[in-house]
C-alpha cells in the first residue's frame, strides 16, 4: 500500500513538477512556422538580436497566448503559464549575452498622433500598409519570390497592440532590426517625430482592424442536378473551363483506394485548377495546398444527382488569415457559379 | 489603460476562434525527397493507403512560376471512406484526407487540418470517435516525419 502511494506520488510529482521542455515545445508548436532555430518561415524570424533586445518577456508571453488575429500567428490559450515561461526562456537562448532585454515599462509616450499620421504615411505605410494592416503574405519564405524578404507585420492588430508597450514601438523605430527590412529611423526622424509616430500607432487601438473566425459558414456547398450523372460530369467540366480553369483529372472518389473494378462509380470527382490563382494563393499563405486542386464532386445518392464541394469560406477560418479569407470569398463565388452553370 | 482593457476584451471575443490546433503543421529537417518518403512510409505504417500524389510544383513551373517542391498527398482507408460517404454524403467533398508537403530550403513542411473538425458535419458519436482516431493517427504520422523516422 505504502509502495503504491509512493509510486503515485512519484508519478504525480513527475507530471506536475517537471518543468516543461521549452525546446521540445517550440519544435512541436512553433518551429513549423518560425523555423527550428528561429530563422523564420511562415512566421517572422525570432532569433534576431535587435528584436530580442527590444522586447520584454511579457511581450513574448502575451504574443504567444493571444496570437495575432487574422495574421496567421495563432493564439495558444491552452498553454499553461509554465509552458509559456519555458517557451520564452527557450526563445531567449538565442539572445546575445551582452544585449539584455528591457524592463517592462508601460508608461505612455506622449506624442502628436496627427503629426504621426503624416509621418507614418511617408515612412512606414509602403511596408506596414496605409492603415497598418501589414504586408501581403506572411513571414519569410524560401520557396518562392516575394515583395520583401520578410513580410512586414501588422501594427494595426489587436494582438500586437495588446502586447506591445509604447516603449517597445519606440525602440523598434529607433534601432530597427538588423538583418531585416526594418531599418533604424534614428537618422531620418527626430526624437519628437518618433514619439509622434508611436502616438499614431497607439491610436489604432481606438478602432483596431478586427478579425473573427466565421462561425456560421455551411461546411459544404451542394446543388441538385436535373441531369444524369454522366451528363452532370460533362456539364461540370464545361462550366469549369468556362471560368478559366483547366481540367486536370476526373476520377472516382475511391480511385487509388479500391481495386479499379470495385470503385464506386456514383461518386465522380472533377479536379480543376488555374495556376495563376494557385500561385497568388501560395503567396498569401503557403499552407493553402489544403484547398488544392479545386474540386467539385458529382454524386448519385438515393437516385438523385448532386454536385458537392467544400465551402472555401468554411475552411479558410482555420488559417487565421484575413487576406486568405478574401480570396476564399472569390473561390466560394466561383464554385457556386460553376455548380449552377452545370445544373442549369 | 482604458484602451488596453478594451483590447483585452476584443481579444477575448476574437481569439476564442483563433485556435492553434485547427491546423497541424510540422517542420522536418529532412530534405524534401526523404521527407516525402518518410511521409508515405508513415501513412502506410499507420494502416492507410496513399491514393494519389498531386505535384502542384510541376504545374506551376510549366505555367512559368517559380516554386520549390510542393505536393499534395491523398490518403484514406477504403472501408472507412466507403462507409462514411455512404452514410454521411456531407463528408464527400472532404475525402480522401489531404496532407500538403512542401520544401523550405533544406527543410520540409508538412501540413493538414485536424479531422476532428468533421464532428461539426456529423453529429453521430461513433463517427466522432473515428475522427478522433484520424486526428491521433495524423498527428502521429506528422510526428514521424518531423522526427525523421
Ligand atoms: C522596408 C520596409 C519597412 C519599413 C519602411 C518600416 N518597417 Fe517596420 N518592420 C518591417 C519588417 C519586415 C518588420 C519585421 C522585422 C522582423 O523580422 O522582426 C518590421 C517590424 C516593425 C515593428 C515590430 C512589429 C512586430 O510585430 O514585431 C514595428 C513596431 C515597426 N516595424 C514599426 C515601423 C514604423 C513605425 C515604421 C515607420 C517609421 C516602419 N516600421 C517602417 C518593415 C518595415
Ligand atoms: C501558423 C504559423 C505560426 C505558428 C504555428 C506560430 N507563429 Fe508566431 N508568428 C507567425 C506570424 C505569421 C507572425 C507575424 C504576424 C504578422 O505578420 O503580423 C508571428 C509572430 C510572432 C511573434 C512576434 C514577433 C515580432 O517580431 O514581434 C512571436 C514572439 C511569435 N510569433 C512566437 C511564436 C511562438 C513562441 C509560437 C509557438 C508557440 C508561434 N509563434 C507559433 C506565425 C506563426
Amino acid at each position: 500500500m505504502r509502495r503504491l502511494l509512493a509510486l503515485t506520488l512519484l508519478l504525480f510529482s513527475h507530471a506536475t513538477l517537471a518543468a516543461p521542455d521549452g525546446a521540445e515545445l517550440f519544435a512541436q508548436a512553433c518551429a513549423g512556422c518560425h523555423g527550428l532555430d528561429g530563422h523564420g518561415g511562415v512566421g517572422v524570424p525570432l532569433a534576431n538580436a535587435d528584436f530580442l533586445a527590444t522586447v520584454s518577456d511579457n511581450y513574448l508571453s502575451r504574443t504567444i497566448r493571444e496570437g495575432r488575429p487574422g495574421r496567421v500567428m495563432p493564439a495558444h490559450r491552452n498553454f499553461s503559464d509554465a509552458q509559456i515561461t519555458a517557451l520564452v526562456a527557450f526563445i531567449r537562448s538565442w539572445q546575445p549575452a551582452d544585449r539584455p532585454s528591457p524592463q517592462e515599462d508601460w508608461k505612455p509616450i506622449q506624442g502628436d498622433a496627427q503629426a504621426g499620421k503624416a509621418l507614418f504615411a511617408n515612412h512606414c505605410a509602403t511596408c506596414h500598409g496605409t492603415k497598418g494592416e501589414g504586408g501581403h503574405g506572411t513571414g519569410v519564405t524560401y520557396s518562392r519570390p516575394r515583395d520583401f524578404p520578410i513580410i512586414p507585420p501588422a501594427l494595426n492588430n489587436v494582438g500586437f497592440l495588446y502586447s506591445a508597450s509604447d516603449r517597445l514601438i519606440r525602440a523598434t523605430i529607433q534601432h530597427g532590426r538588423a538583418g531585416t527590412p526594418m531599418a533604424s529611423f534614428a537618422d531620418r526622424l527626430s526624437p519628437k517625430e518618433m514619439d509622434d509616430v508611436v502616438a499614431y500607432v497607439r491610436s489604432f487601438s481606438e478602432a483596431p482592424i478586427r478579425w473573427e473566425r466565421a462561425e456560421n459558414e455551411a461546411p459544404f456547398l451542394a446543388v441538385d442536378s436535373p441531369y444524369s450523372l454522366e451528363e452532370t460530369v460533362e456539364n461540370l467540366k464545361r462550366a469549369a473551363i468556362g471560368k478559366n480553369y483547366r481540367i486536370i483529372r476526373v476520377q472516382t472518389l475511391e480511385n487509388g483506394l479500391a481495386p479499379a473494378e470495385e470503385e464506386n462509380p456514383k461518386q465522380v470527382i472533377v479536379y480543376f485548377c488555374n495556376f495563376d490563382q494557385i500561385n497568388s494563393a501560395l503567396t498569401i499563405d503557403p499552407r493553402v495546398g489544403l484547398f488544392m486542386p479545386c474540386r467539385i464532386t458529382a454524386v448519385e445518392w438515393e437516385g438523385e444527382v448532386k454536385l458537392m464541394a467544400m465551402n472555401p469560406k468554411y475552411m479558410s477560418r482555420l488559417f487565421n488569415n484575413a487576406e486568405l479569407d478574401r480570396s476564399c470569398e472569390t473561390l466560394h463565388q466561383q464554385y457556386l457559379e460553376i455548380m449552377e452553370e452545370a445544373t442549369l | 489603460m482604458i484602451l488596453r482593457t478594451l483590447l483585452a476584451l476584443l481579444l477575448l471575443l476574437v481569439t476564442a476562434g483563433v485556435r492553434a490546433d485547427d491546423m497541424m503543421m510540422v517542420r522536418s529537417s529532412l530534405a524534401f525527397e526523404e521527407a516525402m518518403l518518410a511521409l508515405q512510409h508513415a501513412i502506410v505504417e499507420h494502416g492507410y493507403t496513399v491514393s494519389r500524389v498531386q505535384r502542384v510544383d510541376i504545374g506551376l513551373t510549366a505555367s512559368g512560376y517559380q516554386t520549390d517542391k510542393y505536393r499534395i498527398v491523398f490518403l484514406g482507408k477504403l472501408d472507412e471512406v466507403r462507409e462514411l460517404t455512404a452514410r454521411y454524403p456531407q463528408l464527400i467533398p472532404y475525402l480522401p484526407i489531404k496532407v500538403t508537403i512542401f520544401a523550405e530550403g533544406e527543410e520540409t513542411l508538412v501540413a493538414t487540418f485536424d479531422p476532428s473538425l468533421f464532428r461539426e458535419l456529423v453529429p453521430d458519436s461513433e463517427a466522432r470517435f473515428l475522427f478522433m482516431r484520424w486526428k491521433n493517427d495524423l498527428h502521429s504520422i506528422l510526428e514521424d516525419v518531423r522526427l525523421g523516422k
